[in-house]
């Protein structure tokens, strides 16, 4: 397999899924709050709340298209770039795709109507049900596609291995449904509630700088350092559970996001840490150039014992530690041969001509069969993911996640008191901070993503045996297009958000609109 | 249920499917006709008004699309949208650059300027409907792949499925050139669909009064190019199927499978019907109910068309390259299983069909 088209493809899926995610978290985040203020509107009958929810939805309509148009390269991209991942494991993939998009989108495609172009339509209470299935809707969709990646990080509910078609076939649907995957959608969908609540935070305070408008930004001020506040606090308590979960399910994952080579009981939680990049597995070096732990921490986050063992890198690929299952880890090496093993039996029982040189094949196959994904390497070394990318952006998320906490209790604090109008040292502060609440997303995504590399899915499918047959330049030829496409998007996303900024609330959306 | 059952059962659910979203294409025919019907600023305003409303269906029909292909038959999705790749990624860029159009067109400050965006909804209203006509004829016509599982046990260069020659998918276009023919076909049906659903949507005579023309020069078009696929396809163009396991290339023809499942002949004959009676309306009387007509129409002529493409075994995917690695809905469908969980799924389908007529009747309510 060329090295470039592998290295193409997962630039391009990077590229495309990282714009995606440039617009997806403010639709959930910023949905919520604007679907609050509209109810807000219904229970006090005061036009202020209504103002208030219809410029945000201004905001959230011009993000929303955007997010859209991103969304369907997704879609089509496991088929154009990744046919060898279609296959394999299409059986499982595509359901809750097409499941999403019978639910989801319609759902959103149907409401957002109502909720743009339906205020003169429909009774009031239909269009606030319309923007709650708006939101509804962009957020059943996140559970779908979250199903589906936490599938690849955690593949469960699959059958007996297909030999006659190659490939993995499902056979229990609900487990698919796994603890990860529920706990990767609280952690992803409410932690886009914090974005949400950062940008309507950040864009009020432009408004309170500027002396406009007050009684609008800080009524969605209000709003937003709650929603916010509260989507921290559950982020953080998912996130623990997610590392948690990381541990048993994703051990070199974990293993990366702490730079840790060597595994030990009460191992520490690196506060703050430089990485030795000369540092490379099993030479004896020192993984971190600098660093500050908190005593037992990773040990207590991984296995809820401040004594608990945790595996390193060296200690995953020599394996012979107890896992927290109670097992004996196998060596990678010995993982690498028995997949070895079961491709080439899988290849005897593919060619052989007798019945029973098939079965011989077969039962020789299934013994190693959960190997089968080792087979595609030739070292060990070549299953630890790009640590330092990890290691520092799981820093960055949580650092800037935490900051948002004090930042919205902060400003919750100011309002309460009724010194948020003087306080302009905040407002600038929110203003500024707007674009490290993506900064934090896209890092929890880095974690999540380049956390499981090599594998496109755990212990299952490397991407080397997941990447579409094509040649290189076609690849980055569309790598280019999508990168110019989406930035001109982008930037004609921000200059008509900043117009419609400057603008500020109207009392009626349709002015601009068709 | 038998599997069999369920494979001609995800079958029909693509072709009703693919009939809804070439209606719905009548968005892609109406961007199509902006800069003949919108000349003037205010018609121009009235007809993005209303397609914009509606683009979200079509899209999202398109989407959904492809994710249940993927998941009912996921060698089709692998083979095809990675072999040609280019057809795909040229309708999914025709598809990008609409998704913005609506809502930035209007904006102050939205970087490209109008015109940009204007040109964009053109574009998609040419591109897609002709790319996608295109890419479903190579279900009747064929593509140049072969597959083989085998390939994925070499753990060095692991491969799947090989897509012969340089074009990745463009050869489509001189393969034969019955497919440009349904490309074009559908592209005029989008444009007299468009055309009928504006005479439908908007109050003004004027527009009215242009888009009735377009109707009867769009369907004129339509219909040579329509009528000449579908007699070579029904009559001269064989069909494939596997017998026993080998490959038969003169398996009759495709009015023998529409014999065969006598309802598919009736449905096409309505929708044939449907359709050239809804132009009749939009043409050349008053009506305002043409779009139904030949929107029905579409949908059951579409829907009849792609089911017997596949039904009972036939080859809905040929290879020119390697004819034993031709699909099947036998041969490239999910799991049993899959299959079950996603027909149970699939019950819901009314439900939402339920709510968007409901709400549409509701937002369309003059």
């Amino acid at each position: 397999m060329e090295q470039s088209v592998i290295d193409w493809s997962r630039a391009q899926f990077a590229l495309t899924a990282m714009y995606h995610w440039l617009f997806v978290p403010l639709t959930l985040g910023l949905g919520f709050i604007m679907a609050i203020m509209e109810t807000l509107y219904l229970k006090t009958k005061n036009a202020k709340w209504k103002k208030t929810a219809k410029f945000w939805m201004k905001i959230f309509g011009i993000n929303f298209a955007v997010g859209v148009a991103t969304g369907i390269i997704l879609e089509f991209e496991f088929g154009t770039n990744w046919s060898k991942y279609s296959w394999f494991v299409g059986d499982i993939f595509g359901a809750p795709l097409a499941i999403e998009g019978i639910f989801a989108f319609f759902m959103e495609a149907t409401f957002i109507a109502v909720m743009f172009f339906g205020w003169n339509k429909v009774s009031k209470g239909f269009h606030l049900a319309s923007t709650w299935l708006t939101v509804g809707g962009a957020t059943l969709s996140a559970v779908w596609i979250l199903v589906a990646n936490a599938w690849m990080q955690h593949p469960v509910g699959m059958g007996e291995f297909n030999v006659d078609l190659v490939r993995t076939e499902l056979n229990d649907f609900w487990a698919v449904i796994s603890p990860v995957a529920i706990m990767k959608f609280f952690h992803t969908v409410i932690s886009s509630w914090m974005l949400g609540a950062a940008v309507v935070i950040g864009i009020a305070s432009w408004y309170m700088l500027k002396n406009r408008e007050k009684t609008f930004a800080l009524d969605s001020i209000k709003i937003a350092s709650v929603v916010g506040v509260t989507g921290i606090v559950i982020s953080i308590i998912t996130g623990d559970i997610t590392g948690n979960q990381v541990a048993k399910t994703q051990p070199m994952k974990l293993a990366a996001m702490e730079g840790l080579y060597d595994g030990a009981n009460g191992v520490g939680l690196v506060g703050i840490g430089i990485l030795n990049h000369d540092k490379t597995y099993n030479d004896g070096k020192d993984p971190y150039l600098f660093d500050i732990s908190v005593p037992k921490m990773l040990s207590f986050l991984a296995t809820r014992d401040i004594n608990g063992y945790v595996p390193g890198i060296n200690d995953i690929i020599k394996g012979g530690y107890t896992t927290q299952e109670g097992n004996i880890a196998v060596p990678v090496e010995e993982k690498i041969a028995r997949g070895k093993e079961a491709s080439e039996q899988l290849r005897l029982y593919k060619t052989a001509t007798n019945e029973e040189d098939k079965e011989t094949a077969k039962a020789f196959f299934k013994a190693n069969s959960k190997y089968f994904g080792y087979s595609f390497f030739n070292s060990a070394a070549d299953t630890i993911p790009p640590v330092s990318l990890v290691f520092y952006s799981f820093r960055i998320m949580v650092c800037l996640g935490l900051l948002f906490l004090i930042l919205f209790v902060v400003v919750i604090y100011y309002i309460g008191k009724n010194k948020f109008t003087a306080a302009r040292w905040l407002q600038k502060t929110c203003l500024w901070a707007i674009p490290f609440a993506y900064i934090a997303s896209q890092a929890g995504w880095i974690v999540a993503e380049v956390g499981r590399q090599p594998w496109a899915i755990q212990d299952i499918l490397p991407v080397q045996a997941a990447v579409t047959n094509i040649n290189a330049s076609s690849v980055i030829l569309t790598f280019f297009i999508f990168l110019l496409l989406f930035t001109t998007l982008l930037i004609a996303e921000i200059k008509i958000i900043l117009k419609a900024i400057q603008t500020g609330p109207v009392e009626s959306v349709e002015d601009e609109q068709y | 249920m038998d599997y069999s059952i369920l494979q001609h059962y995800w079958w029909f659910l693509l072709s009703l499917l693919g009939g809804l979203l070439v209606f719905l294409l009548f968005v892609q025919g109406g961007q199509s006709l902006i800069y003949t019907l919108g000349r003037k600023e205010d018609d121009l305003r009235q007809l993005i008004g209303s397609l914009g409303r509606k683009w979200e269906l079509t899209f999202t029909t398109l989407v959904t699309f492809g994710a249940a292909f993927f998941a009912s038959f996921p060698l089709f999705y692998t083979i095809s949208f990675s072999g040609a790749y280019w057809v795909w990624m040229l309708i999914l860029f025709s598809f990008v650059i609409q998704a913005v159009s609506y809502e930035f067109i209007s904006k102050q400050g939205n970087f490209l300027g109008k015109g940009t965006y204007k040109t964009f909804l053109f574009l998609n209203g040419l591109l897609g409907p002709i790319l996608l006509g295109t890419a479903v004829s190579t279900l009747f016509f064929g593509a140049q792949f072969q597959y083989d599982p085998i390939n994925l046990t070499d753990t060095v260069n692991p491969t799947f499925s090989h897509w012969e020659g340089a074009f990745f998918g463009i050869e489509a276009i001189w393969l034969t050139p019955f497919n440009v023919i349904l490309g074009a076909a559908i592209f005029f049906l989008s444009r007299t669909l468009g055309a009928l659903y504006i005479i439908n949507n908007l109050q003004s005579d004027n527009i009215r009064r242009s888009a009735r023309r377009q109707v009867l020069s769009n369907a004129v078009f339509f219909l040579v190019a329509f009528l000449t696929y579908l007699v070579n396809l029904l009559f001269l163009h064989p069909v494939w199927k596997f017998d026993n396991g080998i490959i038969n290339t003169a398996a009759g023809t495709y009015f023998d499978n529409l014999l065969a499942a006598p309802w598919t002949l009736a449905t096409l004959l309505v929708g044939v019907l449907g359709v050239l009676y809804g132009i009749y309306k939009g043409a050349l009387t008053k009506s305002l109910n043409g779009i139904w007509y030949a929107g029905i129409g579409t949908v059951l002529t579409v829907l009849s068309l792609l089911f017997i493409a596949g039904v009972d075994g036939t080859v809905y995917y040929r290879s020119l390259s390697t004819p034993s690695s031709s699909l099947t809905i036998f041969n490239s469908s999910s799991s049993h299983f899959t299959l079950t969980a996603m027909s149970i799924v699939s019950l819901f389908i009314p439900f939402v069909l339920a709510y968007i007529w409901y709400v549409w009747r509701k937002m369309d309510r003059k």
